[in-house]
């Protein structure tokens, strides 16, 4: 299929701000699914709120734009209901890490199966530029005018502490690794978390003086490094990218499923 | 009759029987006291009819979870009491702006906050009216005892599937955990409304939001042959967001004129003595075992006493009341909270000042003797 159709053209132009990573992570995802193969009457897409989530709308799978924070929750019933469809969870920082926090950590504990995409660009957007548990302490937002005193999550060792067996990282810098570890996170049976550091030029940008849309999509190359790099022993502040965690653990839905066998044969 | 469907069971646990009945197949919940039996009781049947039992990490994302499911095609309930039903707001609102049918079960314990959890109260009355931000109509049904939480209970999986809309079940203390008898209804005794599936073909471009002209709105099995969006923002008939005024009108009037047009037909009630009536009680839930026993008692006396009990508390049936208490001299609401359906009453009779209120706010069920001593009160006669 084209590009094309696999969007709802008549919700075009989308609503994100020129520059924007968004736009990036939908095309990897539309790549991924494309090469997967996998009919888009076979996903459901389920977001939650802020400029990542309403990358549902704009595609043409079955979607579900729900409440700040509780995409994975209502995920998790659409999933239990009908185990055999591909679900993923598409969540801007703020909405998966903190008013879904507990959600986030849950879903992964549960191991069901669905794949998180947390589109990670350090900020809250769509309410115009407020610090999010990723901005970083140090980094300045229009609700740290003075600094940001929050230290961030590790979205990585988070998922993987919380018990998710898939979790990988890449950047919209690296758009084609970007979209294959999608693509194996979507295959993967069991809660998937991919991260993907995305640029806000408008807000964090323009707060934090990153320059322009292309200076942090440079940026994020020279910040970054593949896991385990002769780089990174050098220089431990570089970000990793690559697949960190990828563990087969019995999956929720598989496992409920037996609990209907026992149940029903004890009738 | 079949012995088998004799039951001497808990409220709550008839109010499971009656989900049950009425094709309850996914439930997601979190434990909370009163409520926790509905829980514990359908993580053991539902598997066995095939369905789905869940205990989420709180009351929101099991809101959120059945809410998910209902979608897909679910007859789907939650079961909570009052902190859990005050969590769950946000995504009950999303219910009803996106039209999924649902049932919540809130058994009542007394607020605010913490507040009293092993004891009785009716406190949420209003919370389940107004307890959502925004404009919009609910469906709130309450019950007595153990067979009309039966039959409620499939009333309000009937309404859900009816309007596409979250019914609220507020149930309390004293009737979720009191022991009486239930008869289970033969299948097909209380008749079922199954979901209005849409009859448009896959392929052919699908409305999920444009309602027929009954204002029912046909629904595709999401995940199944028609893709389409949901949101809880205002949406078009693709329900695609928009803030068009005229779209937002048009939506908010169909969210409230679709339950608010059928009040008549949602409106539960039992009437007791009402045609001689010159005092009358208006009382419901567990508070109106005791409001019946009072009128009986003062009946044998040769009192012209009558008893209306509420089984719909919203939308409230305003008319209803205004017509049984015309010709009563004084109406006394029997309740344990600080008036919440007193104030309802008073709105809706022709003389306000002849309301009057009987209550309890203390954690104890109501009894005879507390409302006979009001009741003197209020005729002035001292106790």
């Amino acid at each position: 299929m084209a590009i094309k159709d696999y969007i709802r053209e008549r919700f075009f132009p989308h609503m994100w701000c020129p520059g924007c990573g968004h736009g990036i992570v939908l095309n990897g995802l539309i790549r991924a699914v494309e090469d997967l193969g996998i009919n888009t009457n076979d996903i459901v897409m389920v977001s939650g709120i802020g400029c990542s989530s309403r990358i549902s709308g704009y595609l043409d799978f079955h979607t579900m734009h729900t409440i700040h924070g509780r995409a994975l929750a209502f995920a998790t019933g659409i999933k239990m209901s009908r185990p055999e469809l591909n679900l993923i969870v598409p969540m801007g920082d703020g909405d998966a890490l903190a008013i879904g926090g507990n959600h986030f950590i849950h879903a992964a504990r549960r191991n069901i199966d669905m794949t998180a995409i947390v589109m990670n660009n350090r900020i809250y957007g769509m309410t115009g530029g407020q610090y999010s548990p990723l901005s970083g302490y140090g980094t300045l937002a229009t609700t740290a005018p003075y600094t940001n005193i929050d230290h961030s999550f590790d979205i990585v060792k988070l998922a993987e502490a919380a018990g998710a067996t898939f979790v990988a990282r890449s950047t919209a810098y690296h758009a084609q690794q970007l979209s294959d570890v999608i693509k194996q996170a979507i295959t993967h049976k069991g809660f998937s978390v991919v991260e993907i550091l995305s640029q806000c030029p408008t807000y964090f940008g323009r707060k934090n003086k990153e320059g322009s849309a292309v200076d942090m999509l440079e940026r994020m190359k020279d910040v970054t490094t593949p896991i385990g790099s002769k780089a990174k022993k050098e220089n431990p502040d570089l970000i990793e990218r690559g697949v960190f965690v990828n563990e087969e653990k019995p999956e929720y839905c598989s496992e409920y499923k037996k609990i209907i066998e026992r149940a029903m044969k004890g009738n | 009759m079949n012995e088998k469907k004799i039951k001497f069971v808990q409220g709550n646990e008839a109010c499971v029987e009656a989900a049950l009945y009425a094709g309850l197949n996914f439930f997601a919940g979190y434990p909370i006291t009163p409520s926790t039996e509905i829980a514990e009781t359908l993580s053991a049947r539902l598997p066995q009819t095939g369905g789905k039992f869940v205990q989420m990490e709180d009351e929101i994302a099991s809101m959120c979870a059945i809410i998910g499911a209902s979608l897909t095609g679910c007859k789907v309930m939650t079961a909570t009491s009052g902190p859990g039903f005050s969590l769950m707001q946000e995504a009950l609102g999303y219910s009803v702006m996106a039209e999924i049918p649902c049932v919540i079960v809130n058994v009542q314990r007394g607020g605010p906050s913490t507040g009293n959890p092993t004891h009785v109260s009716q406190g949420d009355i209003n919370q389940a009216r107004w307890g959502t931000h925004g404009d919009h109509a609910i469906i709130t049904l309450t019950a007595s005892n153990h067979q009309d939480v039966f039959s409620i209970t499939v009333d309000a999986f009937n309404m859900a599937e009816t309007y596409r809309t979250p019914v609220i079940l507020l149930f309390d203390e004293v009737i979720g955990h009191m022991r009486e008898r239930l008869v289970i209804p033969e299948k097909g005794e209380i008749p079922l409304v199954e979901r209005l599936k849409t009859s448009v073909k896959r392929d052919v471009d699908y409305h999920p939001y444009l309602p027929r002209e009954d204002g029912r709105l046909p629904m595709s099995d999401f995940g199944g042959v028609h893709r389409y969006n949901v949101t809880g923002l205002f949406h078009d008939m693709w329900g695609f967001p928009s803030s068009d005024p005229a779209i937002v009108h048009g939506l908010l009037r169909h969210l409230v004129d679709k339950i608010m047009n059928n009040e008549n037909d949602i409106a539960r009630y039992k009437e007791h003595y009402l045609e001689d009536a010159r005092t009358i009680l208006i009382s419901y839930g567990s508070s109106a075992r005791s409001a019946l026993h009072v009128v009986k008692n003062r009946r044998a006396r040769g009192e012209s006493l009558g008893l209306l009990e509420l089984q719909t508390l919203w939308p409230f049936p305003a008319e209803i009341v205004r017509e049984k208490c015309r010709n009563a001299k004084s109406v006394i609401v029997v309740e344990m909270n600080m008036g919440q359906v007193l104030q309802q009453v008073r709105a809706a009779v022709d003389k306000p000042e002849n309301v009057f209120l009987a209550n309890r706010i203390d954690g104890v069920l109501i009894n005879p003797t507390d409302i006979r001593n009001i009741m003197r009160l209020i005729q002035g006669k001292g106790v």
